[in-house]
């Protein structure tokens, strides 16, 4: 199979809101198993911190973060100039992209580890770097326009909104308790994380099915967009990878990260910070199509231009 | 209306649930003293808000309050909120015992 099986119950949500079932997942349980993936994911991040000197990410992440805020800034000149979208919806919409995708990171992960290609589990810690700039980033862009910035409540949204919270809250634990500290809930967190994702990516099927009407709002270009941006954001990332000496897998999760596009810290923030903004556009490019095109087709290509650029700097 | 009840005005606001922090912050501004909130679905302008998703979902806040409160209440989702949000909110007359409350 050239994809990861747990995307087999990404694609049966998807039929399941397609052909209109009566299936349902209710609200609380979308909350549920995010705030499980959130923890488990920055739990283990926490776990590989502690054995690596926080000292010596501090380069790596810089640079990371240098060239991150590359992605909303290009997002928004093609969408602004090129797409002539106006200045609140391509603000908005370099925020989705500059931002990250904690799912689809999660899929890469599980991608690489069912192919046997080791990586670094720190890299949650860029996971959790790059989730915020980026909306602020957008709001700064988006200010140009003369539009009102809720600095107060949009920093509110971000900075305790509960990917943030949740996920620094993960690694901390992690980080503190070691891989012996937490032996003891393992089963649940570790053991169980491959189920929940498979849930929580059924529940997304229905969500992007749901979402499919906004696609024809975002119309064609916006489509185009949603599968070119995260193929040139991730080789931003690749080159990123090469340039810090990743392994070939820490810079796939490094390409996916600069791919994927954020659907749960962004759209919340933004509806606060740029309330001018057409939200359908946004989700319907994130969600609509960048989303299934990293879980179908991304994460392997990005393995496979890892393959193929490893090394050529040295 | 029954002789015991005393008569206030009943704020209903349905509107999209991403914006409850800040709507509730207007609203205490203005001078509400409590509210009541459920989650809610439905159809309209904006399309299905099938709350699968917290993008998706809405919020139905309801505030017991005088009228003039009500009416600035009002005023302020005319100003800030209507033009950029989905939002519907109407006023409807009720009858309250203990009137200090609200």
């Amino acid at each position: 199979m050239p994809f990861e099986p747990v995307i087999l119950f990404f694609l049966l949500g998807l039929f399941a809101g397609i052909i209109r079932s009566d299936l349902k997942i209710p609200a609380v349980l979308y909350d549920s198993l995010s705030i499980f993936l959130l923890l488990a994911i920055g739990i283990k991040g926490g776990i590989e911190l502690a054995r690596h000197s926080l000292a010596a990410l501090a380069g790596p992440a810089l640079a990371i973060l240098a060239a991150a805020a590359l992605i909303p800034l290009i997002a928004f000149v093609v969408l602004y100039r090129l797409g002539r979208l106006a200045r609140a919806d391509a603000a908005s919409l370099a925020a989705h992209y500059g931002s990250v995708s904690v799912v689809t990171f999660a899929v890469a992960a599980s991608f690489l580890s069912r192919n046997e290609i080791a990586y670094d589990g720190y890299m949650v810690v860029f996971l959790v770097l790059l989730e915020f700039p980026a909306l602020l980033l957008g709001v700064v862009l988006a200010r140009g326009g003369g539009s009102q910035t809720r600095w107060g409540p949009m920093l509110r949204e971000v900075l305790g909104g509960k990917s943030i919270v949740l996920l620094i809250g993960g690694l901390l634990i992690g980080w503190l308790a070691g891989a012996d500290g937490i032996k003891p809930l393992d089963r649940l967190f570790l053991d169980l994380f491959k189920g929940v994702l498979a849930f929580f990516l059924l529940e997304m099927g229905l969500v992007v099915a749901s979402r499919l009407g906004d696609l024809r709002k975002a119309g064609a270009f916006l489509i185009g967009f949603g599968m070119a941006m995260p193929l040139a954001a991730a080789t931003i990332g690749l080159l990123v990878g090469q340039f810090l000496d990743f392994s070939v897998g820490s810079s796939v999760l490094l390409a996916t990260l600069f791919a994927s596009a954020s659907y749960i810290a962004a759209p919340a923030a933004m509806r606060i910070a740029i309330p001018e903004a057409n939200p359908a556009l946004s989700i319907g490019a994130a969600l609509g199509v960048t989303f299934p095109f990293n879980l179908l087709l991304g994460i392997p290509l990005y393995h496979d231009m890892a393959e193929r650029l490893n090394g050529v700097f040295q | 209306m029954n002789p015991r009840l005393h008569h206030k005005c009943l704020l209903t606001i349905i509107c999209e649930g991403e914006i409850e922090r800040p709507l509730l912050a207007a609203l205490q501004r203005i001078g509400v003293r409590g509210h009541t909130i459920t989650e809610a679905r439905g159809q309209g302008e904006h399309g299905d808000r099938d709350a699968l998703w917290p993008s998706s979902a809405n919020i139905r806040i309801e505030v017991l309050c005088d009228s003039n409160v009500a009416d600035a209440a009002l005023s302020a989702l005319e100003s800030e909120y209507f033009a950029n949000y989905g939002l519907i909110a109407f006023v409807s007359d009720v009858g309250v015992l203990r009137t200090q409350k609200f």
